[in-house]
């Protein structure tokens, strides 16, 4: 029998960006203001839980529905795209592949209800690219350990209840142990510091998180002490995907916006898009837009059938898609003219909101280490 | 044989609505042609003094049904009430206004007499033999149909307001008046009217609308402009100018930062057609323009386009609608 | 209570263009839809079903594509969906269309049976009132509210100019305008949950109906010829005075069958 959930969670998802997020994103993105009554509407309609399993109060869903969901809703809000990204890739999908029966019991149904929303901590003013550098430490203690350190950048921060944190817990023969935890906001000694003011996705929150003598049971350790670092490395590789379609969304939005302005505005007595060159341009960031797609679907199904391939995939596709929306905005930006640099047109925004992916969840330059270090590795 | 135009003639408040004048003067041009009589229906309760504007409108008999059981409108009395004339008298047509409640008893009406029943037309032709060819427009007016009922009678249509054209009245026409009773079946009577309220419409959402007047700068008073989108069943929107002077709320506003609209009909008055206001509104599907400015880009998207005092118009507009 | 939501699959027209050579309309390409009426008079069930504890099914009449359509209405929330299709339905106008539903909705039994006010490929607003004649129920037509209070449906009727508010016995007929209600999105729970429900076929043999009053033979109605709006792409613009600009602007119109 032919499904049918996956063209259907595609209509739903473009019928609510377009209806629900399109009309805020000017205003989220001036006021810096987190989209607080969208992710409402998102939760209720379950699109916290798409990848969660029934039985932990999820929809049941698949990977390419979520990875849809952030392309459909970054297409007019790369806000809006990341809020669901970090929740999903960062915080839900790590708790379901490293959790315990009773950890998944305890977290899935509110992160999935959208009850609570999720985070992920692992850069620190020293430790970005070189993520082997963490200075927060987790002293083992009893039946807990004891967190102290700072987190920066950390997207959805203060707006999130669960967060899954990366400390030290020991030193190895080369570098330090690290241990994946998961921490609930109001534990005593957890706070969130210095908000960033950023150049894009302005609506979303990145903050700084503060530990000051946080008492985590031992069972909130997700996975095993000293597995933080695997933890790490491959909850971003799902995350790279959650990017590259937040990236993809971005680029096709820029391209939808770009092709509307070039039909209506006239110059010389005639459309901008009646000149070679604009037909031009349309057809190269078309191209490459329909490329960094055809990766983001390719990663997809290394994640949804766990491949592994998984992370050259991942990598591969955040890098050609970050960079394919750096490209398609500027030039998008290009063919407004004038008026793309203003801010009554949505390419202005866009061309700030695509810079971050090429940074956040690994820099470019950290996509080609992973995948030119899987190709000599051979 | 089935024989005769019938017309029904919608009457609110025991006001006869102006579609019911305009059916009889279409009817009478089509009566000439098929050789038949206008019969009109007045249902209602204390209705039946109106027979008279009927006749000078064009109607040869009258068929007044004056009771209390129609005082208001409700689906079953007047669908009892036709039937049973329509029964005893087997019209070859029968017209009804395309209003709200025109098309809820004429398809309640076609399914008990079983005959078909075309909807919301706005072209009425017939041959010799009364053969009724009736041309509506589908697809969002995208297509015209032309619908015939060859085998079936009464050849049942809806007929859309304003279309039509109603003769000249003539009070010194003479016509007869019957009066009918009806044999209810009250046990089919069970919707029972709680309240019945007036209420001048509250304004749909520009982007629904199918008809918008749509002003700019042009246009200093908006009072005229909101009777005449009132009487053409449209809205009133705006360009960015008259939402920033505080004149229009924002959520009437068409352009770039506004709304995009495509309604079947935009009148943009005293409107320049800056490049942000095109594109809210330039995919719509018949634009008239007026403007004194000659040179208005609104002009190059314009279907019609009049160079003119744009209240000036409206005013005008308003006294011809 | 049960309810029963007629839906139609209808092209998305204000996404369909006339090709300009064949002068005829281009569907290829056209996304369907769920006929916007429709969708709210799905909304009202789901709402009454929220506060009342209805069943609701949904029903269309369509080829084997409009599946689509009822998959969404369960991805809505609707419980069951049955699709009615065969090759002795087709060509049916407004009355034989209702004739076969209204014999679908005998098989099923309703106590409410709901439907859109029009659909936008039609807009005829007929097949409603004529289901309900065929059923021999009360109808209520133009619904802006309707809510369930002691046993009876209490509806608010739009006129024009005016409202009524009705109070009507199931079993009855309510048509639903889509300016009233906003239909829910899909729930990604029911989306993925629609998947491992049945869409049921409903086909000549199993209702009880007289193959005379159906398809072609059993349409009262005929189309005779069809014709494309002509559009002048040719501009006109007058000066004129404001008087004859008002008629030139109203006889053009008029002409259009615009006004």
């Amino acid at each position: 029998m032919a499904e049918f959930k996956n063209k259907l969670f595609e209509q739903m998802v473009k019928d609510f960006a377009e209806t629900e997020v399109k009309p805020l994103a000017q205003e989220i993105d001036e006021q810096e203001r987190f989209p607080m009554e969208t992710v409402q509407k998102m939760a209720k309609l379950g699109m916290f839980g798409i990848i969660v399993p029934t039985q932990y109060g999820g929809a049941g869903g698949n990977y390419p529905m979520y990875i849809n969901a952030v392309e459909e809703l970054s297409k007019h809000c790369a806000t809006t795209g990341v809020v669901l990204s970090a929740h999903t890739s960062l915080c839900v999908a790590p708790i379901l592949e490293y959790g315990t029966e009773e950890q998944k019991a305890k977290y899935l149904p509110k992160l999935s209800s959208g009850e609570k929303i999720g985070a992920f901590a692992l850069t620190e003013p020293n430790a970005g690219t070189d993520a082997g550098n963490q200075q927060t430490v987790a002293v083992e203690c009893d039946d807990h350990y004891v967190l102290n350190g700072s987190k920066i950048f950390i997207t959805n921060a203060g707006y999130a209840s669960v967060y899954i944190v990366i400390a030290v817990t020991g030193k190895l023969p080369k570098g330090v142990e690290m241990t994946a935890f998961i921490v609930d906001s109001e534990m005593p000694g957890f706070s969130v510091g210095k908000k960033e003011k950023k150049m894009g996705i302005r609506g979303s929150s990145t903050c700084e998180l503060v530990f000051e003598n946080v008492v985590v049971p031992k069972a909130n350790v997700l996975g095993k002490r000293g597995d933080g670092f695997k933890i790490a490395m491959k909850t971003l590789d799902g995350g790279r995907i959650g990017i590259a379609a937040q990236a993809l969304g971005i680029a096709e939005g820029a391209l939808d916006a770009t092709i509307q302005y070039v039909k209506s505005r006239k110059q010389f007595g005639k459309p901008l898009s009646a000149f070679q060159n604009t037909q031009f341009v349309l057809a190269d960031l078309a191209t490459k837009i329909a490329a960094a797609k055809g990766l983001v679907g390719v990663a997809t199904n290394a994640k949804q059938n766990k491949l592994p391939t998984l992370s050259v995939n991942a990598a591969q596709a955040k890098l050609f898609a970050a960079e394919t929306a750096m490209e398609v905005t500027t030039k998008c930006v290009q063919l407004h003219g004038g008026y793309g640099y203003t801010r009554e047109y949505p390419v202005e925004r866009m061309m700030r909101d695509a810079k971050i992916t090429e940074i956040y969840e690994g820099t470019s330059e950290v996509q080609r280490m992973v995948i030119s270090g899987a190709l000599l590795r051979k | 044989m089935a024989k005769n135009i019938f017309v029904f003639c919608e009457q609110r408040d025991g006001e006869i609505q102006s579609v019911a004048l305009e059916l009889l003067g279409v009817a009478k041009q089509l009566a000439t042609v098929s050789g038949e009589q206008v019969c009109a229906l007045l249902l209602g309760s204390n209705v039946a003094d109106k027979a008279s504007q009927l006749v000078a409108y064009g109607a040869d008999v009258v068929y007044v049904v004056d009771d209390v059981n129609l005082a208001q409108f409700v689906t079953e009395p007047y669908t009892q009430a036709i039937t049973q004339i329509a029964r005893e008298y087997q019209p070859n047509a029968m017209l009804f206004g395309a209003t709200s409640i025109g098309r809820d008893l004429a398809p309640r009406l076609s399914a008990r007499l079983k005959t078909g029943l075309t909807a919301d037309c706005t072209q009425l032709e017939i041959d010799q033999d009364g053969n009724l060819f009736m041309t509506r427009p589908a697809f969002g007016g995208n297509l015209f149909a032309t619908i015939v009922c060859p085998e079936h009678k009464p050849q049942m249509s809806t007929v859309r307001p304003g279309v039509m054209k109603m003769m000249e009245p003539d009070y010194n026409r003479q016509g007869e008046v019957v009066s009918k009773t009806i044999a209810w079946d009250k046990s089919k009577f069970v919707v029972e009217v709680v309240e019945e309220v007036k209420e001048v419409q509250t304004v749909e959402k520009i982007e629904e609308a199918k008809l918008l007047v749509s002003c700019g700068r042009g246009v200093k008073d908006l009072t005229e402009a909101q009777n005449l989108a009132t009487k053409l069943g449209g809205t009133v929107s705006a360009s960015r100018c008259l939402v920033d002077a505080g004149m229009v709320d924002h959520n009437r506003q068409v352009g770039q930062t506004g709304k995009t609209v495509r309604p079947q009909v935009y009148f943009a008055f005293g409107i320049s057609g800056a490049i942000q206001h095109l594109a809210g509104m330039e995919e719509s599907e018949y634009i008239v323009a007026v403007n004194t400015d000659k040179s208005a880009p609104i002009f190059k998207v314009a279907n019609l386009g009049i160079v003119a005092d744009a209240q000036a118009v409206i005013k005008q507009l308003n006294k011809l609608i | 209570m049960k309810i029963i939501v007629c839906i139609k699959q209808v092209p998305n027209t204000t996404e369909i263009k006339i090709d300009p050579v064949t002068n005829t309309l281009k569907r290829d390409g056209v996304p369907s839809i769920i006929n916007p009426d429709d969708k709210a008079a799905l909304e009202v069930a789901l709402q009454l079903k929220e506060n009342c504890g209805a069943h609701v099914d949904v029903v269309t009449m369509g080829p084997q594509q409009a599946e689509v359509a009822l998959r969404e209405a369960l991805a809505m929330g609707a419980d069951n969906a049955y699709l009615l299709t065969d090759r002795a339905f087709a060509g049916s106008d407004t009355l034989a269309t209702s004739t076969i539903i209204a014999s679908a909705i005998k098989k099923l039994g309703a106590d409410v049976v709901l439907c859109g006010r029009q659909a936008i490929d039609g807009d005829t607003a007929q097949v409603g009132p004529q289901i309900a004649e065929h059923l021999d129920i009360p109808q209520v037509t133009y619904a802006s509210q309707v809510d369930y209070v002691d046993g009876a449906l209490v509806v608010k009727r739009q006129f024009e100019d005016r409202y009524q508010t009705l109070r009507v016995a199931t079993p009855c007929l309510v048509t639903v305008l889509s300016s009233a209600y906003k239909p829910r999105y899909m729930n990604v729970a029911d989306i993925v949950a629609q998947d491992q429900k049945q869409v049921e076929a409903i086909t000549f043999n199993d209702v009880v109906v007289n193959p005379e009053d159906i398809g072609l033979k059993g349409s009262p109605t005929k189309v005779k010829s069809t014709a494309t709006k002509q559009f002048d792409k040719q501009i006109a613009t007058y000066e004129l005075g404001a008087e004859e600009a008002a008629k030139l602007i109203v006889d053009t119109l008029k002409q259009k069958h615009l006004i």
